[in-house]
């Protein structure tokens, strides 16, 4: 089938690549793209591990033909920090111990990344319906839901002090 | 996945155009159905036509005279989070924030809504017979996992609940869907919009291959400021309803002055009852009339082996709702 080319920014980088219009974004990002972060845990839009921010919304990257992120701005856990320049978020999780096998991590941080920006000072309550769409199988959610309210409030206080 | 061509449709004409040349085509906006059904090669079109560009779609638009014009391709977060949707008519607003998540609110577009697919256990599943997915092959979920079926408007061919939240909302009151065909513009009343499964499962819509919808009016009702949306599910966040009460009411002194009434997850349509409604106006407004009014609600109901539990759930639904609404109009 035609293949076309398809132009996106990823994580601050324009990026050209080809592929065919059934190729869902999840495996263009990780196989054509290398970034491996976004994983694959249901591929049915239930798990959220495959979430990205595209064009400040949080999305399922499983359930989006990469043909219609044509033109869009893209962000994956490998744009918030790296193993030298954690995120807070990625600081906070390390420290509360918000995760253990890891398969969801990049998912929930990707997604908690957004709901700070939507609220930046949200409540229990608001994180645990924003997070909704992110499932994990090992923590329990309780540790998870702690290392966001925490970057939350570190977040807060920078920016205070900033000011 | 099988192989598909794509098209981006740049106007409504293009998108009726492409969708007239190529019987097995399908249009795409939020894809947060369609994709998932071409994973499991329930859905498998030769070619998607691409409706996000079209232009003036996602608009909602909030008129002087009390009604609320939204856009085919507003997503659903936009939509619940609406500051004249959440004044004016917050049963809808409530309805989208109980379905799916963030992620898929963000993606999933009105017209998409109203028409996903049901959630019926065997319909995706190749190996079941449905005589949804392919007409005359029986139907698996009659003697089978039932437990999430309708019990109002079922046929010996179909028991599957409509599964959607908003369509819920948008039958209680009483939405028009806009649609644009080749022969132009036509208006559908909300209550003939979906189809009761009789003898043909799979017709699921008063639309046809190359119709566009292009917007849901919900026309002015002031007492909807008095409205509200409740879900019932296996699990408070996440799920699709068991049942779910989508109610206004309007009081004058003690008694009931107007009403509306729908319950999603029990009909094979999002279901009203006139009687049920007609039985509360101008009654007093007690837990006894908002019961009596359930009954009739659900009058000729034929549960299955797994879902009877279901019509004494919504009963008592009504009955919370409306006590809430009563309290809040209070
Ligand atoms: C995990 C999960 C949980 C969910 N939970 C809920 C829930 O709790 N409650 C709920 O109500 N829903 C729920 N949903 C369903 C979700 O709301 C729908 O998938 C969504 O609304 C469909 O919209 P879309 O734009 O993505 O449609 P698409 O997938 O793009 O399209 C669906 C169908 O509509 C057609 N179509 C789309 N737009 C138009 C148009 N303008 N004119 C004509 N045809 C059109 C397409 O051709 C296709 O056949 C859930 C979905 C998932 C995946
Ligand atoms: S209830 Fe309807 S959708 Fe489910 S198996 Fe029977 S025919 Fe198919
Ligand atoms: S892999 Fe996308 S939601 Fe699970
Ligand atoms: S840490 Fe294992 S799935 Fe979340």
């Amino acid at each position: 089938m035609t293949k076309q080319i398809i132009k996106m920014t990823v994580n601050g980088e324009v990026q050209e690549v080809i592929a065919e219009p059934r190729e869902l974004l999840i495996y263009v990002l990780r196989e054509k793209l290398g970034m491996t972060g976004p994983h694959v845990g249901c591929e049915t839009s239930h798990c959220g591990a495959c979430t990205v921010d595209i064009d400040g919304k949080s999305v399922k990257s499983c359930t989006m033909f990469a043909a219609q992120a044509q033109g869009a701005e893209i962000t994956t856990i490998e744009g918030l920090g790296s193993p030298d320049a954690l995120h807070v978020l990625q600081e906070s999780f390390k420290e509360h111990h918000g995760l253990q096998c890891g398969y969801c991590t990049p998912g929930m941080i990707t997604r908690a990344h957004r709901l700070l920006e939507e609220n930046p000072d949200p409540t229990e309550e608001d994180v645990r319906i924003g997070m909704a769409g992110n499932i994990c199988r090992c923590t329990g959610y309780q540790n998870i839901v702690k290392s966001i309210l925490s970057a939350a409030a570190e977040m807060n206080a920078s920016k205070e002090a900033a000011q | 996945m099988h192989e598909f061509t794509l098209i981006r449709a740049e106007t409504d004409e293009a998108a009726v155009s492409a969708l007239t040349a190529h019987p097995d085509a399908r249009l795409i906006a939020g894809g947060t159905n369609l994709v998932d059904l071409m994973k499991e090669g329930v859905e498998t079109p030769t070619h998607l036509i691409d409706i996000n560009g079209l232009g003036d779609l996602d608009r909602i638009e909030a008129r002087a005279d009390g009604s609320i014009m939204i856009g085919a391709l507003s997503s659903n977060s936009s939509v619940a989070w609406n500051a004249d949707i959440q004044s004016r008519f917050p049963m809808i607003s409530d309805a989208i924030l109980a379905g799916a998540t963030t992620q898929l609110r963000n993606m999933a577009t009105m017209g998409g809504n109203l028409l996903q697919k049901n959630r019926c256990f065997y319909y995706p599943d190749h190996n079941a017979r449905c005589n949804k997915r392919e007409p005359g092959s029986g139907c698996d979920a009659m003697d089978g996992v039932n437990r999430m079926c309708a019990v109002l408007g079922t046929s010996d061919q179909c028991i599957a609940a409509h599964p959607s939240d908003v369509c819920v909302a948008l039958r209680a009151l009483d939405a028009i869907v806009h649609v644009k065909g080749v022969e132009g513009h036509r208006a559908i009343e909300f209550a003939d919009f979906h189809k009761l499964p009789g003898g043909t499962p799979h017709v699921e819509f008063d639309l046809a291959h190359n119709e566009l919808i292009t917007g849901i009016e919900v026309p002015g009702l002031p007492f909807a400021a008095n409205s509200t949306y409740l879900k019932l599910r296996d699990r408070t966040s996440y799920a699709f309803a068991l049942v779910s009460i989508a109610a206004a009411l309007k009081l004058d002194g003690d008694t009931v002055d107007d009403v509306r009434l729908a319950v999603g997850s029990v009909g094979t349509v999002p279901w009203r009852s006139a009687g049920a409604e007609d039985a509360m106006r101008g009654a007093p407004a007690t837990a006894a009339t908002f019961s009596k009014a359930a009954e009739i609600f659900f009058e000729g109901a034929k549960p299955r082996a797994g879902n009877g539990f279901k019509i004494e759930l919504a009963k008592r639904a009504i009955v919370r709702v409306m006590e809430t609404l009563k309290e809040q109009a209070a």
